[in-house]
């Protein structure tokens, strides 16, 4: 396995679904080249920082609640 | 909310009352304004989103099914509304994703030097590393973003990302895995110069 292989399998190895051969096969490769182990580091930070953004909740205009309450009273 | 409470307003938004329709409007609809903006990029819009997709929920309440939460319920159907006005919009030509994916050599060996990222918290704070993040994502080019936002931010399966777009399974994870990579090339742009 190269590095452009190892590229290609990020997503399944994350996700535990690549067969255990395979899954062998990327981590000696990891455990031998150390930009690709930082790419790997990285490829995973990516996906927690993007993750993280999901917690953020703004709060309601307090207009949007009044307009969507009488459209619902519209709506009966 | 404790289960019991939430199927006894479940039961109450099935049969009509609109107390319970209000109590289910001020819970949901900063999450749900927070899920359309991060689709949308544009309070109006967003807001707009929200509104109609309260709508179809009301008119669509005999449906809703008890199993389901009624949050994940409304997510959906605002996730939806949100996909229709980008829809509704012009569309622009969408940028070529390759400039921002990793190269290789003809050996498959990375071109690139991958530096260690700085500690995150140490170097910049909470809200500017949200906004680097925001921003980074807001740069993708639109299918991709799209798919990132829908998989790894509103958590969403691949099945249902695909139907949401209308593409295959197949294409949501090619297109989710390009999303990551590119996201990975942004922030690196990012953070690597973010050193105080």
């Amino acid at each position: 396995m190269n590095c452009r292989d190892l590229s290609h399998f990020l997503d399944e190895y994350l996700a535990g679904e690549l067969p255990t051969d395979v899954a062998s096969e990327f981590e000696l490769h990891v455990s031998r080249c150390g930009n690709c182990d930082t790419y790997l580091l990285q490829y995973r930070e990516t996906i927690a920082l993007g993750r993280a953004v999901a917690g953020e909740i703004g709060a309601a205009p307090e207009e949007l609640i009044q307009a969507i309450m009488a459209s619902l009273k519209a709506a009966k | 909310m404790q289960a019991a409470d939430e199927s006894a307003l479940a039961e109450s938004i099935r049969a009509g009352d609109a107390v319970a329709f209000e109590t289910l409007v001020r819970r949901e609809t900063p999450r749900l304004l927070s899920v359309a903006r991060r689709i949308l990029g544009n309070d109006d819009e967003a807001g707009e989103a929200v509104h109609q997709g309260f709508i179809a929920a009301y008119r669509a309440r005999d449906q809703f099914q008890g199993d389901a939460r009624l949050s994940t319920w409304l997510h959906r159907i605002v996730v939806n509304k949100a996909l229709d006005v980008l829809r509704a919009r012009q569309r622009r030509p969408e940028d070529a994703i390759e400039d921002l994916l990793p190269r290789f050599r003809e050996d498959g060996h990375h071109q690139e030097r991958f530096a260690t990222w700085p500690e995150m918290e140490s170097v910049i704070d909470r809200e500017r590393l949200s906004g680097t993040v925001r921003d980074a994502i807001a740069t993708l080019p639109e299918s991709f973003r799209l798919v990132l936002l829908l998989r790894d931010i509103e958590e969403m399966t691949t099945d249902e990302t695909a139907e949401a777009l209308g593409i295959t399974p197949n294409a949501v994870k090619l297109r989710l895995h390009r999303a990551r990579l590119a996201l990975r090339t942004l922030l690196a742009d990012r953070l690597q110069g973010a050193h105080p």
